[in-house]
């Protein structure tokens, strides 16, 4: 295949080496951080010529070169995991369930356990580099003899927390989105932007290396005794019944211990924040694509072929910042896209780039419309089939499951079988549509919409002109119309429920009365059960935000478009542009109709609260903000700059309306 | 150079300027009929009281904490008291020297929003705060009392806008490229207000405002949006950090450069190529958008007051505390043909005008006119540099004034003697804009201290329709315009070099 041609030659020419880039200066940052944490470490006020050369010597000493060695092995490995695990399309759980799917992932598994790993080395690190009583796991008793070991339990808990505090990091990362790249507004220099964002990493570590220590605390409190135990008996080491033991309220009650014990936790997440920041920062610079080369053999590379590739999705959402800022800055670059083939004299430039801009918009109106629809019809079925207060579908799903009588065995299945798809489909390479909302997987939608939706969760490309909202609004409404007078001939496009809540409730049958009540019985004993509602209820605002998961792209191709379109009005020599306007002003208008409707929809239009201080990157959760503003901001530049002359354009009345409206600034 | 001295005298007392028409100022007696007066009612009362109540709170959390120490001074160990008597005295030394060093960081916030507002004499002045919508014929005014209301000639509503966080108003900035977002520019935080035009309500809920604020950055004391409408950014005298705001967002990035101690005053070139930031202390910084690098300019005399763009985005013309002068810089219009290059510009600034005291004799006696230089404005046009000096309060043959000059710049840059801009006996000019898209020519606003904005028009054809870069702010098709024939006086010319 050509396209995965292409997308290895990016990876493996622009993202591994940015990847090894970030690594090596991961590397390279790692002894001077060893060195200010030895200097924290071992901080003493009262002897400070002691302190100073005791530090000097132990960084000169054999055993912290052979540490900051294995150091560096660790760095090398989380990067390898960076790379491995990033994604620029967030994953959004729209349930408890389904973030516990996440958790609970192989892939994640894995994740978590060599972070696990990796955090127990740091700690064996920083033990060895603390060195006086946290040095050696076990040593040797004197009440018992000589040759009596004994564990040292300091060692031990030094070695626990730093596993601790790598596991909760991995799972942190998943809750938090840690493995999502955002790309930033702002262009700084990489340096810049690095020296720009330390003290916020240098903030962040110690927080959160506060907030593992407490955990940590609470588990070995409970569970200490365990992994002693084991130790003790495997490597046959003895308790020393004089020491006090640590997991007592006493024991925990060390102020020495809890600082060392946070130092090594804050040292250790620097670092791996450290290599984080530097993979983001380099994995996110602009890279610039030639708009047109004169060799065949490099045309794959550039910017119109590139921009259209779906699969690896860095390489698109590079692209399309490219094509944003050339827009935006260069005016050479903009000349070649407006630019006519040598012979024959098509614009195959801008076509290229006004096709793939327009098809992601109308891809976005498309599936704003059916998740508005689906929404809308939910609702509305529901009041019509049981006139019951209004309950969450995925709540219902499960309910009829559990009815032996249920006519819809496969809709049990399908709610977890989605959460899984979802979050092995949330890996690096997952595809342009975001999950989708579980609604969809509900037994009380029809299956004209399920048809209506489906394209959308397979991903395939939808071409067609694009229609006004309405039309797709009144699709469900025919189809319902028509079940009632039994003409539906819509084939069932995958195992779809053969009845409908609808059909139930237009024949009352004993039969149908029975379920109807099983199925109230079934809803309301599992309404009372609270673990089954906190998993399945909804979270607010995550099928919005799994909405707008990937609209930086869309950001950028209104952005691209619109300062293209601004710019063809004195620099379009031959006027390809104008050909294309109306699509341009069609797409955008229904675009932001469906916007608009899409933010009345509840909780769309609430703001996620501000979290406080933690290295991921939220801007996901207010990409919907952006979007709504960068549209309106896009359709407002083509408009000021046109002005009158958009009444030559060939639109429909209503659109015509609507544009009248951002000429006279009432939007 | 162009000087004072060059200057038609000023009215005598009673005449107000009315407009610039065939080449000259036209003043009249009768104000109220000929020109559109909004007079604005101050509420006064209430402002002191919200100050009495202010004080009060302080006065109290200050017993609260003295309190605190002496019972803490009573319970704890000498020596413990001694430790932090010492740790406390260090911390003062440290403040006193970083005081020093930059002595606008004791002031307190209204004091500092005062000394580096565009303003003059910020905290009496009835409106604190005026910004013109860029595409529409609509404004918002900040009032003293920390309400803002916003005036539509094409509608009969006149929203307030209020809002708990919204105090000590120092700028407002409406969003380009967008009908409803106003920015402000408050004590602590920056609101975002989204005023729908079309909605009747009088009073919008303060849930239509987004509220930005960042730990450090406060007082906010001048915000700009970029041309292009997307970004914002936000200067306070206490934070050395300037802010880039993606405000739909609601995140910021912070630039940071050491010296200067903070950031007073911020200008966006009408192209979106630069921006220019002034620091309290004799440096300002002009920045490049693109990769966001920036060149430092170091001052003789004292800290940049106040500075303004030509319409081309090449041309910056600014004004230092405790000189009488107006400053040029000029930069290569092109930063973005190549991507990587920094900040091209030239070495050092030119002197294009000396505003010195200059002595008039009216029919009312002797009038001083000239001196430090408050505020400056330059006309979308690019053809009328306003200057609002600032005189002197106590003496009352030095009143503050407004000077215009007719500026050209091209074939090359030249300031010509224009006049002055005066109101009613008495008023004051405190604040001057001009209006972004005006058909005729050029627009000025001028806020007196006596709380009346008058609207100064100046009638001329353009010499030639400017043309903006792809970042300009996008300006309505213009009727084309022929030359206008200048007066023959040749009184500043500036070779380009």
């Amino acid at each position: 295949m050509f396209s995965v041609q292409q997308s290895c030659w990016f990876i493996r020419k622009v993202i591994c080496w940015r990847a090894a880039a970030s690594i090596a200066w991961a590397v390279l940052l790692l002894p001077p951080t060893t060195a200010v944490f030895v200097i924290f470490s071992r901080f003493s006020i009262f002897h400070p010529v002691q302190w100073i050369s005791e530090c000097l010597s132990l960084l000169l000493s054999i055993g912290a070169i052979f540490s900051l060695i294995l150091l560096c092995g660790v760095v090398i490995v989380i990067g390898f995991l960076n790379l491995e695990y990033y994604t620029v399309i967030p994953t959004i759980a729209c349930s408890k369930i389904a973030l516990l799917g996440q958790l609970l992932h192989p892939r994640q598994f894995f994740n978590s356990l060599v972070h696990c790993i990796m955090g127990m080395i740091v700690a064996w690190c920083c033990a060895i580099t603390i060195g006086g009583r946290y040095e050696t796991l076990g040593y040797s008793c004197q009440q018992r003899g000589p040759t009596h070991m004994c564990l040292n339990e300091y060692h031990l808990f030094l070695l626990l927390s730093g596993a601790f505090t790598g596991f909760s990091h991995s799972l942190l990362g998943v809750i938090h989105n840690m493995n999502y790249v955002a790309f930033h507004t702002v262009q700084q220099y990489k340096y810049l932007r690095f020296k720009g964002s330390i003290p916020l990493v240098v903030k962040c570590s110690a927080t959160q290396a506060l907030y593992s220590l407490r955990n940590f605390l609470i588990v070995y409190y409970f569970l200490g005794h365990m992994p002693k135990a084991w130790l003790c008996k495997t490597l046959n080491l003895e308790v020393d019944s004089s020491v006090h033991s640590l997991d007592t309220v006493g024991g925990l009650l060390d102020l020495s211990l809890l600082y060392h014990t946070w130092i090594s936790a804050s040292f250790l997440l620097f670092t791996w924040y450290t290599t984080l920041l530097l993979f983001r920062i380099f994995v996110t610079e602009l890279y610039n694509f030639p708009v047109q080369i004169s060799f065949t053999d490099d045309a794959q590379q550039c910017l119109p072929k590139v921009i259209a590739e779906k699969q690896p999705m860095i390489l698109k959402f590079l692209a399309l910042q490219d094509l944003a800022l050339l827009s935006q800055h260069s005016p050479m670059r903009r000349a070649e896209v407006f630019s006519l083939s040598q012979p024959g004299g098509h614009p195959h430039n801008w076509n290229a780039i006004s096709k793939e801009c327009l098809w992601l918009l109308s891809d976005l109106t498309q599936r704003l419309v059916a998740h508005h629809d689906t929404v809308a019809t939910n609702g509305r079925t529901k009041s019509l089939s049981t006139g019951s207060e209004r309950k969450s579908s995925s709540e219902a799903s499960v309910t009829s499951g559990d009815d032996p009588f249920s006519p819809r065995p496969a809709v049990l299945l399908k709610t977890p079988a989605s959460v899984f798809a979802r979050s092995m489909s949330g890996g690096p390479h997952s595809p342009l549509t975001a999950p989708f909302t579980p609604d969809l997987d509900s037994p009380f939608s029809s299956p004209s919409l399920r048809r209506l939706t489906a394209p959308v969760e397979q991903y395939s490309p939808w071409h067609g002109t694009v229609q006004s909202p309405h039309i797709f609004r009144r699709a469900p409404k025919l189809w319902s119309t028509s079940t009632d007078s039994k003409t539906n001939g819509s084939p069932p496009p995958s195992p779809a429920p053969v009845l409908s809540p609808k059909q139930e409730s237009s024949k009352p049958g004993i039969l149908a009365r029975f379920l109807k009540n099983r199925r109230e019985q079934v809803k309301n004993f599992m309404a009372k059960r609270v673990l089954v509602m906190y998993l399945f209820n909804k979270l607010p605002e995550a099928s919005s935000q799994a909405l707008f998961a990937d609209s930086q792209a869309h950001i950028w191709a209104l952005e691209g478009l619109s300062y293209l379109v601004q710019a063809s009005y004195t620099e379009d020599q031959f006027g390809v542009v104008q050909t294309t306007l109306p699509s341009i002003f069609n797409s955008m208008l229904v675009l932001q109709e469906a916007v608009d409707r899409h933010f009345k929809l509840p909780h769309a239009s609430s703001k996620p609260s501000r979290s406080g201080c933690t290295m991921e990157d939220c801007s996901y959760k207010t990409l919907r903000f952006a979007l709504r503003a960068t549209l309106k901001t896009a359709l407002y530049r083509i408009t000021t700059t046109f002005g009158e002359h958009l009444n030559a354009v060939q639109m429909s009345a209503e659109h015509r309306k609507k544009l009248q409206h951002f000429l006279d600034y009432k939007e | 150079m162009c000087s004072l001295a060059l200057f038609p005298p000023p009215l005598p007392s009673g005449n107000t300027t009315l407009c610039e028409s065939n080449n000259e100022l036209l003043s009249g007696r009768k104000y109220e009929e000929t020109v559109q007066v909004i007079i604005l009612t101050a509420f006064v009362m209430s402002d002191l009281n919200e100050r009495i109540f202010v004080r009060i709170q302080k006065c109290s959390v200050v017993l609260k904490v003295s309190c605190f120490w002496l019972l803490n001074l009573v319970l704890i160990p000498k020596w413990l008291a001694m430790s932090a008597g010492c740790v406390l005295a260090l911390l003062k030394r440290i403040a006193s020297f970083h005081g020093s060093l930059f002595p606008h960081v004791t002031l307190s916030s209204e004091d500092m929003i005062t000394e580096f507002s565009q303003v003059l004499n910020w905290p009496d002045c009835v409106v604190r705060a005026f910004a013109w919508h860029p595409h529409t014929d609509k404004f918002a005014v900040a009032l003293l009392d920390d309400s803002i209301k916003i005036y539509n000639p094409k509608s009969a509503t006149t929203p307030t806008l209020k809002h708990r966080l919204q105090r000590s108003v120092a700028a407002v900035s409406w969003k380009p490229l967008c009908a409803s977002a106003l920015a402000v520019a408050c004590h602590s935080s920056i609101l975002v207000w989204h005023v729908d035009p079309c909605s009747l309500s009088t009073r919008p809920s303060s849930g239509c405002a987004q509220v930005l604020s960042h730990p450090g950055h406060s007082p906010v004391t001048s915000i700009v949006w970029s041309p292009s409408g997307s970004l914002l950014v936000s200067a306070s005298p206490m934070d050395t950090a300037m802010l880039v705001w993606d405000v739909a967002a609601e995140s910021c990035v912070p630039l940071q450069r050491v010296g200067g101690g903070g950031v007073t005053f911020l200008s966006w070139s009408p192209d979106g190529s630069h921006v220019l930031a002034s620091t309290p202390a004799a440096l300002f910084r002009v920045w490049e958008t693109r990769m966001w690098t920036c060149e430092r300019w170091p001052c003789l005399k004292g800290r940049c007051q106040s500075g303004c763009w030509s319409p081309d985005g090449s041309r910056l013309l600014f004004s230092v505390q405790g000189e009488s002068v107006i400053y040029a810089l000029t930069f290569s219009s092109s930063p973005g043909l190549s991507s990587n290059s920094p900040v091209t510009g030239p070495q050092a600034a030119t002197v294009v005008a000396d505003l010195s005291e200059t002595t008039f004799n009216t029919q009312d006696g002797c009038i001083v006119v000239g001196g430090e230089i408050q505020c400056l404005v330059w006309d979308p046009k690019g053809e009328r540099l306003a200057v609002l000096l600032k005189g002197d309060p106590q003496a009352a043959d030095r009143p503050a004034m407004i000077a215009v000059f007719k500026t050209r710049t091209s074939p090359i840059f030249e300031l010509l003697p224009c006049g002055f801009v005066q109101g009613e006996p008495g008023a004051e000019p405190r604040l001057i804009q001009f209006h972004p898209n005006f058909q005729h020519g050029a627009l000025l606003t001028v806020c007196w201290s006596s709380g009346k904005i008058t609207h100064v028009p100046f009638y001329f054809l353009s010499a030639g329709v400017p043309h903006f870069g792809l970042n300009g702010s996008p300006s309505l098709p213009r009727p084309q315009e022929r030359p206008a024939d200048f007066a023959n006086q040749s009184l500043f010319t500036e070779m380009l070099s």
